[in-house]
């Protein structure tokens, strides 16, 4: 393999440059990205950087540890297309970029609320200064986005968050912390169930009502109010919340709209993700996904899964890469241990209290609590199949959830891919 | 149990634990008071080390890391620390954590928390 070209230049498409170089492979490696800033971390978006703790120059990925890499970087422009054969990937601007490797990296983009005006299927750019037309309406997934709320918090409220998930929930949390003004809405009867489970998500719902920030479940937005700028918002039941500023936080969309023609498209709807095997190798030959846009299969739970973590897109690129290199359609390492991505997990900060949660739940997983109480907002959660755990949830309980964590990990890395 | 006393001007001594409270594979935050940073203390199959407690990537606790042979591994996002040299073997954290002498005594276990230079 002489050439590699990475699309998407951020966390999963820097780590998987990275991985290349550490595995050995010294030819071409070309990063394409649309947006035209240099890699950096969106976690701190809705956390320290919202709040202005955080700088942006300190969001960077980068070290100067990257400068022996010799990569050759596109920013600023959107990959278009891919063609299968020769692996041509187009470019926005009108290039072209051949190589013998490609790792898909182009992560997701937030989900805009529908009938508000959002674009909705245009890749990150098209969204990136919010839903849409309505100003005051924004989403948060780049730094700008960040900027933009940012500004919006600086102007005093009242915020509406549209959406109880982690993202609407870090954002809450932060804006409770500049002082202004903010009630969250939540279409679910209870938020996060999704990856939770309802007794879970119940507690970690608790939070906001800790706090005295009002938390409105199972009522949908039926419209946002005003003109040129947002005034307010609507629920299905009449509800009418006055509003200087709303951030929806509804879920994110995998950008893959770019793969249609690539044949990838064929066999699977690429709206979940890009499918992949247990390591990140998809359907095509010579091309692996890693991070947001990629669902991996999980013998597990026998399913696909997006996963939407930090921990994942930055460790995923080291078993794709290695598979990659080998040959991407090489079932060979399928019996090997360490030959899947990592075990999912994920971190969230919210009202100045630590969640995490490792492994795969499924509905009708029990969960039974193991150590401390959720009255006090300090305990660890395991969830079970059939007597074995599947996954585990601490909140402010890190030294005993990394105990378990890698307890699941062990397990995880048995499983043949 | 914790506690400081100032030596000389540019070590700061804090009585970390006793000795069996501190068995192989485990770890101790020690907080240092006004204007030091904690410190964590490991027993690594015997051997103790100490290093600065608060991770260089964001503001995790490293004495609630994954201790394995030498390193620790930060329990949030998972930087591996070497604890004899205070690096990062990996991201995302990019700086090093400062590396502590450890002392035993009559089975009180003392970490030596250097001034930062420039402190008098
Ligand atoms: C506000 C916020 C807070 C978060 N907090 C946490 C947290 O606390 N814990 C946690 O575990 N995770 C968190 N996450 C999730 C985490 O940031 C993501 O899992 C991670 O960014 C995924 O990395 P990625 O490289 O796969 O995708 P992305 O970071 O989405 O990067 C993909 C890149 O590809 C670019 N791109 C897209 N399409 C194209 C194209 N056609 N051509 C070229 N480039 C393209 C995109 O513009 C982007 O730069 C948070 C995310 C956000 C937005
Ligand atoms: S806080 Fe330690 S790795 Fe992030």
């Amino acid at each position: 393999m002489r050439s590699v070209a990475v699309v998407g230049a951020s966390l999963a498409g820097l780590a998987a440059a990275r991985a290349l170089r550490a595995q050995g492979y010294d030819g071409r490696i070309t990063l394409i990205g649309d947006e035209p800033r240099a890699p950096y971390d969106r976690p701190p978006l809705s956390k320290d950087f919202l709040l202005g703790r955080t700088s942006a120059e300190e969001l960077a990925l980068g070290t100067e540890d990257d400068e022996p890499l010799d990569l050759d970087w596109r920013l600023g422009t959107a990959a278009t297309g891919l063609d299968p054969r020769g692996r041509r990937i187009t470019l926005a601007d009108g290039g072209e970029v051949r190589a013998d490797g490609v790792v898909l990296a182009t992560g997701a983009r937030a989900r805009p609320l529908p009938g508000a005006g959002g674009a909705g299927t245009g890749p990150a750019s098209d969204t990136a200064s919010g839903a849409g037309g309505t100003a005051g309406v924004h989403t948060l997934r780049t730094l700008d986005d960040a900027l933009a709320l940012r500004e919006a918090l600086g102007a005093g409220g009242p915020l509406v968050v549209v959406g109880a998930g982690f993202i609407g929930a870090e954002v809450a949390s932060t804006a409770l912390a500049c002082g202004v003004d903010v009630t969250v809405v939540e279409a679910l009867p209870v938020p996060l169930a999704g990856p939770l489970g309802p007794e879970m998500g119940a507690v970690c719902a608790g939070l906001h009502t800790d706090h005295g920030v009002p938390l409105l479940c199972g009522t949908p937005v039926r419209r946002l109010l005003g003109d040129a700028r947002v005034e307010g918002v609507e629920l299905a039941d009449g509800t009418v919340l006055p509003a200087a500023a709303v951030l929806v936080g509804i879920g994110s969309l995998p950008n893959t709209e770019w793969l249609a023609g690539s044949g990838l498209d064929a066999t699977a709807d690429l709206r979940g993700g890009v499918p992949t095997d247990g390591r990140g190798a998809t359907a095509l030959p010579g091309v692996v996904a890693v991070g947001d846009c990629a669902a991996a299969y999980q013998p597990d739970t026998g399913g696909h899964v997006r996963t939407e973590h930090w921990t994942d897109a930055l460790r995923q690129p080291e078993t794709a890469v290695r598979a990659l290199l080998a040959g991407a359609d090489a079932q060979d390492a399928q019996d090997a241990p360490g030959a899947r991505g990592p075990l999912p997990y994920f971190w969230s900060e919210q009202y100045g209290v630590r969640l995490q949660f490792a492994g795969t739940r499924r509905d009708g997983d029990t969960v039974r609590v193991e150590a401390g109480d959720p009255e006090d907002r300090s305990f660890l959660a395991v969830y079970e199949r059939d007597g074995s755990p599947t996954a585990v949830l601490g909140m402010d309980q890190p030294k005993q959830f990394t105990r378990w964590r890698r307890q699941l990990a062990a397990r995880w890395a048995a499983v043949a891919t | 149990m914790e506690h400081s006393e100032t030596l000389t001007l540019e070590d700061t001594v804090l009585v970390a634990c006793r000795i069996e409270d501190l068995p192989p594979g485990e770890s101790v935050r020690v907080e240092a008071g006004e204007g030091t940073d904690a410190v964590a203390v490991f027993n690594a199959d015997g051997e103790l080390y100490a290093i600065d407690d608060t991770c260089t990537h964001q503001d995790a606790s490293l004495a609630d890391g994954w201790l394995e042979d030498c390193k620790v591994e930060c329990p949030l996002h998972a930087a591996c620390f070497d604890l004899r040299t205070g690096m990062p073997s990996g991201p995302p954290a990019k700086r090093p954590v400062r590396t502590h002498r450890v002392t035993v005594e009559d089975g009180v276990v003392r970490v030596h928390v250097a001034a930062p230079v420039g402190a008098y």
